[in-house]
């Protein structure tokens, strides 16, 4: 900085011109603000016209239908544990799709991502195009491949499980890259140095350091994947949301059976998430640190 | 710790994670194996319907376009894959076919077929097969010899399918199928006065002056329908955007009572994280029921189906967020005699901003291919055209029309998030 003959002067010039800065700053945040509440404002008066019905009517009538089928399954409630033994068969279904996919999503995706970590990958040329092959795995909707699938396979878990398989290989491919990244480089030069090959470098160098993340996030994938195999059950895919789609065209008065299959969809994906961030928890907080003392 | 104790240890460690390099292969095998068995593998090469297979394959990329006459009325139809929307206009027909009194059909590579009263093929390298119908069935006529596996043929109906075209004569109808490659009709339609012009052409018409006339002959083509894929495009937009940003305002006065450094009362917190845990775990599907049930199918169902379940989403990460605070910049704040709103204002806000509002673009992300998915299952948006696309099992060319728009919202999207996502994190500040 210069010296100034007349501080204060400087001073108050300086905080004059810090005043004047954060004062127009705020004025652009505040119009920035408005402007985007003004743009939800008008976007939801968009989505309520475009609506069949209306958000104010139908306002009143949110309660009517969980009302209708929990007192109908409260009023049967001799019932209903046997309709929720009924639907344990499909609810593993549901599981099941949920764990292929994420195993099968899982493997080739754990494959792609060390092909597409710069550094890592063997062809080099080949990271950007798989790179985008991995983009728009991930871009299409699974419900997109399942629908399809269904047309030529028929119904069943297997369009499910191929189409949730494919977009967790576009998930997991990139986020495990990113772990790949991360991964220190000197084991792999060292296998380099006593001549191992590509496979052995990363089977023995790069996945051990980083397999506790992997499992990290192949476990938040599974519970992205329960949800997931219960929506596209709803479309024809199997599992539980297509009992749930059955029991719900039965109308009212049949509404009970509808409530066991919302209640052993609940407990599901909350007892599911609890454990996976259980063990989330401890994978990334706890044992790594024993295996880095190991 | 002895070498001896150590080199034991060691040992033993060796064993066990020997142990557990056979033990995961093993398990997932057996895994897979009874899953295999479980989702009846095994019969899917009896399910597999390889004949929708092939139609959607090559529906993708061809199309077909229909040239029949009626046998009892003596009129010729021309059609684009048979529908009324590409019924070429009387009198009019593309250039290989020869209107008459008996129409010449010109397949191409020698295939010629003539329609009249009396119908005739020349197939290349086998001959000609003619046919007069009539009520007392086709009178097809063949070269001698065996008749070839492409033809198929009974008193009543026959069948010649060939590399260019297919040809089906029955009593009253005789009728031709020409394939061709590319999209049928997918900027103008067939009465719309630009149909088949080139680039340059429709430049000319357009420096002259008709720009909107040909911008309303593409946005109302009533093939495609682009005016109606853009609107439901903006719509699958519109339920995530609304969904995701909604959420997120409200969920952040929720995270306040949700987090233990904040929350005034024990109970409320409780409440307030039940209540995101709810929230979450009832799911977008269930939501989505629910919330039709009440507002119909539309945008504005799948937004709040989004709402609810991101508002779980969102109160957990920030109040997550919101206990990893940096205490010493609150304090500062205190010390200048900021009141409680203020000390949240200058003092939490622009700590926790950037993260939240990574978090939230991240969501805004994932929550376009959600709002596909909600929109197919309520009927919004998309997602419906393209479910109701998949349900006439023969639009093919629509659908992967509308899978191309997906991803590339989608990615657009990624796009977006990622560099917004970029900006806040390098940028020199997000707080305010």
């Amino acid at each position: 900085m210069a010296p100034n003959t007349a501080p204060r002067a400087t001073e108050t010039r300086l905080s004059d011109a810090y005043l004047a800065q954060i004062k127009s700053k705020r004025l652009m945040n505040f119009i920035m603000l408005v402007l985007f509440l003004a743009l939800l404002a008008s976007g939801f008066y968009t989505a309520d016209s475009r609506n069949a019905g209306g958000f104010w009517d139908g306002l009143g009538n949110i309660f009517d239908f969980p009302a209708a089928m929990f007192g109908e399954a409260i009023e049967r409630a001799y019932l209903m544990p046997a309709h929720l033994i009924r639907y344990i068969p499909s609810l593993i279904e549901t599981i099941n799709i949920a764990a292929a996919s994420t195993l099968i999503g899982a493997m080739l995706g754990l494959v792609m991502s060390l092909l597409v970590t710069r550094g890592l990958a063997p062809i080099p040329w080949l990271v950007g195009p798989l790179r985008r092959i991995l983009d728009i795995l991930r871009a299409v909707p699974e419900i997109v491949i399942a629908l399809v699938l269904i047309f030529m396979l028929g119904g069943g878990p297997v369009p499910a499980m191929i189409a949730i398989a494919l977009h967790t290989v576009g998930a997991i491919g990139k986020l495990f890259s990113e772990v790949n990244e991360n991964a220190s480089l000197k084991p792999v030069e060292g296998l380099a140095s006593v001549g191992a090959n590509w496979t052995q470098r990363m089977w023995l160098g790069v996945i051990p350091q980083v397999a506790p993340n992997y499992l990290s996030y192949a476990l938040l994938r599974f519970e992205i994947n329960i949800r997931a195999s219960a929506i596209l059950g709803f479309v024809g895919a199997g599992g539980i949301g297509y009992d749930l789609r059955n029991t719900m065209s039965w109308g009212n008065g049949k509404y009970d059976e509808a409530a066991a299959i919302f209640i052993l969809l609940f407990l599901t994906i909350v007892v599911v998430d609890q454990l996976s961030s259980l063990l989330r928890n401890r994978l990334t907080h706890g044992t790594p640190m024993t295996e880095v003392t190991s | 710790m002895t070498a001896a104790t150590l080199h034991a240890a060691t040992i033993t460690q060796f064993s066990r994670k020997k142990r557990i390099t056979i033990a995961v292969p093993l398990i997932i095998i057996a895994y897979f194996a009874y899953i295999f068995v479980s989702f009846d593998v095994a019969g899917l090469g009896d399910r597999i319907n390889l004949n929708n297979a092939r139609t959607l394959v090559s529906d993708t990329y061809s199309y077909k376009t229909h040239v029949a006459r009626d046998n009892r009325t003596d009129t010729l139809t021309i059609a684009i894959e048979g529908e009324r929307k590409g019924t070429y206009p009387k009198g009019s027909a593309p250039d290989w076919v020869t209107l008459g009194d008996t129409t010449l059909v010109d397949l191409g590579h020698g295939h010629l077929i003539t329609l009249g009263p009396q119908v005739s093929y020349d197939i290349p390298d086998y001959g000609i097969v003619t046919a007069r119908p009539g009520t007392n069935g086709v009178n097809a006529e063949f070269p001698s010899g065996d008749l070839p596996d492409f033809i198929s043929a009974s008193k009543n109906r026959v069948m010649i399918n060939t590399d260019a075209g297919r040809f089906t004569i029955t009593r009253s109808r005789a009728e031709v199928f020409k394939y061709s490659y590319g999209w049928e009709l997918f900027f103008f339609t067939l009465d719309s006065p630009y149909y088949g012009m080139g680039p340059s052409a429709l430049l000319s018409h357009a420096l002259d002056g008709e720009f909107g006339a040909i911008w309303q002959g593409f946005w109302t083509n009533k093939m495609w329908r682009h005016g109606d894929v853009f609107w439901a495009l903006f719509e699958t937009l519109l339920m995530a955007f609304l969904g995701t940003f909604g959420a997120a305002i409200i969920a952040l006065p929720l995270a306040f009572l949700a987090a233990r450094n904040f929350s005034p009362l024990g109970a409320l917190r409780f409440t307030a994280r039940r209540v995101f845990d709810f929230l979450r775990g009832v799911d977008g599907l269930i939501w989505t029921i629910v919330l039709s049930r009440a507002f119909g199918p539309g945008p504005l169902t799948g937004a709040l189906a989004i709402l609810l379940t991101d508002t779980g989403s969102f109160g957990k990460m920030f109040s997550e967020a919101l206990e990893n605070v940096d205490e010493k910049q609150i304090e500062g704040i205190t010390s200048t005699g900021a009141k409680p709103l203020q000390r949240y204002r200058f003092g939490v806000i622009p700590q926790i901003m950037p993260v939240l509002l990574s978090q939230v673009l991240y969501y805004f992300e994932s929550n376009t291919r959600s709002a596909t998915i909600i929109g197919a299952i309520t009927g919004g948006g998309i997602g419906l055209l393209l479910t109701q696309a998949i349900a006439t099992q023969k639009d093919w060319e629509e659908v992967t029309y509308y899978i191309v728009l997906i991803i590339l919202l989608v990615m657009a999207m990624d796009t977006l998030s990622g560099w917004l996502r970029r900006k806040l994190i390098t940028g020199d500040e997000g707080g305010h």
